[in-house]
């Protein structure tokens, strides 16, 4: 909500205004010395990042940090959450009021060059429309006229001008600030479609819907988004943990190890498991962790093909194929790069 | 003692911008307004003045803030004029109004304002069908959940000259009217009247033939998936209208209520002495002692209704709140946003004050 922004920017101001801080507390330091890793995490986005009935925050985007919080402070619950609107997050992260931002944020130009660094992609997605399988329409140049639900803060307001443009389809747009609001007048009927990451879309399908049959996805540009977790500028190591423990879940994966078979390769004789492993020091003492840090994030939050499976996959009520998250030699866009 | 006070703020702001800078540049966040000038390339859903995505962010600004005032205009209006139903309902003898005018006062104030807002929204996009099955009491009106269409008025070339023709001599009719029947009694005086006005309509039916029918009413019509053409009342607007006026005006009959209340007993008791009816008493004699009360109070709750209206951006109704919201996240230039919306309601607030306190100088007793 606005007051809630303007909070937000007040605090911005304030904090920004405050004398510059000694920059010798590294986020690393900050981290340990707090005990807790502080997350940006979503509004509620079942299979991304939402609380379980019993409050326990689960998704894809919460395991991220889980993954993080292991390798730092060697305990996946060693979380705090904090539910950030669309355009709450990014300030959120750069007065410091989060350590890292895993938010289905996709890394854009000017998000990039303005203050956030982005570390690696931990989902590829299109941006999609959903609309009632009632109206027979299953593509973009069919929609002339149709009203869209947008919600603020989102790269998707500029797509929907972008591609109304594009086909001279006139979409009438109708946003909204709040994202529950903007997804219920989808389902009483304000709007013919709603636009966001396809990834949503399937949850918001999964969820809120009375029949899940009843509605249609469909891709809105012909092009992919990276979301990719971000972390403030002007901390390079602390980049580079959570880049490399997001890293770790999809080597894992290309190298077969999983939660519950990775004791089993802690003597094996493949050099690049043994240095992944730590079993050959090095790698996480280069991060300023333990050597063993990609050990403890798969053994107790998964690789990625298990987080995947879980939250958003075949094991989840999104059952969303693996598409471009599958990994390189599948066909996908996610590989790992050298552990060494 | 002011001027070190002074100079100590002029310090203290210098302090506070210096160090924003230094910060804002060590973390590698533009700043600066050049931004205002580039394609803001978002969508606004509705505005009262033109807007296109490829204007720039400083539009988006400006018609967020026409939003902002045409909203703050309406709502204050609408409020006050209910709000002097239900402040005078409060104090009527009649139980069964005052004690209903009770309850609405308790039952608005007591409930959020944003609360109210949602259910206001959720009723507007539950009470009418989809488009495809829109209400159609009227030619040309229909309701769905879309919101209202009506038709609207277009104006073709020469449409100005033959609408300020026809407000013209409609006044000449009239007038012509009253003056040929001057002294007669009411029936008379209205036939000669409506005489002149059958008179009007041929000329003005007429002129506009000559001019080739400037102009027209286009009435919406369903294409595709939605009506296109006409004026429409979207459910964002009704909703937040509806809303703010509501829960305005339960305030505003508190103040009129509580100024009534305020003027002395014996201003009641003289008039009806002197064999006034309660109508006149209350018009003319209260209301105006009671304005003196009212104006100030009233003051401050104009200006809580102007920054309420930023409340608007949870039913989706683009005012400067959600423009704002918007640009920030488009383009992370947070600070100057936020400046720009301070600078914004600063200077709204302050021509609301000031114009209220220019009235009340007006209305307050002179005193020599």
């Amino acid at each position: 909500m606005t007051c809630k922004t303007t909070l937000t920017a007040m605090a911005m101001i304030a904090a920004f205004a405050a004398p510059a801080l000694a920059q010798s507390t590294s986020t690393l330091d900050t981290v340990k010395e707090r005990g807790r890793l502080i997350c940006g995490s979503s509004q509620g986005t079942p299979g991304f990042g939402a609380p379980d009935d019993n409050g326990y925050w689960r998704g894809l985007d919460v395991e991220t940090c889980r993954a993080v919080a292991v390798a730092v402070l060697d305990d996946k619950d060693a979380v705090d959450f904090v539910p950030l609107s669309g355009q709450q997050r990014i300030p959120a992260l750069q007065t410091g009021e989060i350590d890292m931002l895993p938010r289905t944020l996709t890394w854009t130009l000017q998000r990039d060059a303005n203050g956030i660094n982005f570390t690696t992609p931990n989902y590829y997605e299109f941006t999609g429309f959903m609309m009632p399988k009632s109206l027979g329409i299953t593509s973009v140049e069919d929609m002339a006229g149709a009203s869209v639900c947008v919600q603020t803060g989102s790269t998707t307001e500029v797509v929907v001008n972008d591609v109304s443009t594009k086909n001279d389809l006139d979409l009438q747009p109708v946003v909204f600030d709040n994202t529950t609001a903007g997804r219920q007048a989808f389902f009483s009927g304000r709007c013919d479609a709603l636009i966001t990451d396809a990834g949503a879309l399937a949850s918001v399908r999964a969820t809120m819907a009375d029949n899940p049959d009843d509605y249609v996805i469909f891709p809105a540009t012909p092009y992919m988004d990276a979301l990719t977790p971000a972390v403030r500028h002007g901390d390079d190591q602390w980049l580079d943990i959570v880049t490399w423990s997001i890293q770790a879940m999809i080597a894992a994966e290309a190298f077969g190890l999983t939660s519950e078979n990775i004791d089993d390769y802690l003597d094996s004789d493949d050099p690049r498991i043994r240095r992944f492993l730590g079993t050959d020091p090095g790698n996480g003492a280069a991060l300023g962790l333990s050597d063993d840090f990609a050990y403890r994030i798969v053994k107790s939050v998964g690789n990625y093909a298990e987080v995947y499976d879980r939250n958003v996959g075949m094991d989840s009520p999104l059952k969303l194929e693996r598409g471009y998250n599958a990994l390189f030699n599948d066909g996908g866009l996610m590989f790992p790069l050298a552990f060494q | 003692m002011q001027i070190a006070l002074l100079g100590g703020l002029v310090l203290f702001v210098w302090w506070l911008a210096g160090n924003t800078h230094e910060n804002l540049t060590e973390r590698g966040i533009r700043t600066g307004f050049d931004y205002l000038w580039r394609p803001a390339r978002f969508p606004i859903s509705e505005s009262i003045v033109r807007y296109d995505a490829s204007d720039s962010f400083f539009w988006a600004y400006v018609v967020g803030l026409a939003n902002t005032l045409w909203l703050s205009f309406l709502s204050i209006l609408f409020a006050t004029l209910l709000g002097l139903v239900v402040g005078l309902s409060r104090r009527s003898a009649h139980p069964l109004l005052s004690r209903f005018a009770g309850t609405y006062v308790t039952v608005l104030r007591n409930v959020p304002l944003i609360v109210q807002l949602l259910f206001w929204y959720a009723i507007a996009t539950s009470l009418f069908p989809v488009p495809r099955e829109a209400l159609n009491p009227l030619p040309g009106v229909f309701l769905s959940i879309r919101g209202v269409y009506a038709p609207a008025l277009t104006l073709g070339p020469g449409a100005s000259m033959l609408l300020i023709v026809a407000a013209f001599l409609m006044v000449i009719a009239i007038v012509a009217g009253f003056k040929v029947s001057a002294g007669k009694p009411l029936p008379a005086k209205a036939a000669s009247v409506g005489l002149f006005l059958c008179v009007w309509v041929v000329a003005i039916v007429w002129l506009s033939g000559m001019l080739g029918h400037p102009v027209g009413l286009e009435a919406p019509a369903l294409k595709g998936l939605n009506f296109r053409g006409g004026m429409v009342l979207s459910p964002e607007f009704a909703a937040i209208i509806t809303g703010l006026t509501i829960y305005t005006s339960a305030f505003i009959g508190e103040i009129i209520r509580g100024g009534i209340d305020a003027v002395e007993k014996g201003q009641w008791e003289g008039a009806r002495a002197l064999g006034l009816s309660e109508r006149h008493i209350m018009f003319r004699i209260i209301l105006p002692q009671a304005l003196r009360i009212i104006v100030p109070p009233m003051t401050s709750q104009y200006l809580s209704t102007v920054k309420n209206t930023t409340l608007a951006v949870a039913v989706g109704y683009p005012e400067l709140g959600l423009v704002v919201n918007t640009v920030i996240n488009q383009t992370g230039q947070a600070i100057e946003s936020i400046l720009i919306m301070l600078a914004v309601f600063l200077s709204i607030s302050l021509s609301v004050s000031a114009f209220m306190n220019w009235y009340n100088a007006r209305v307050a007793l002179v005193v020599r």
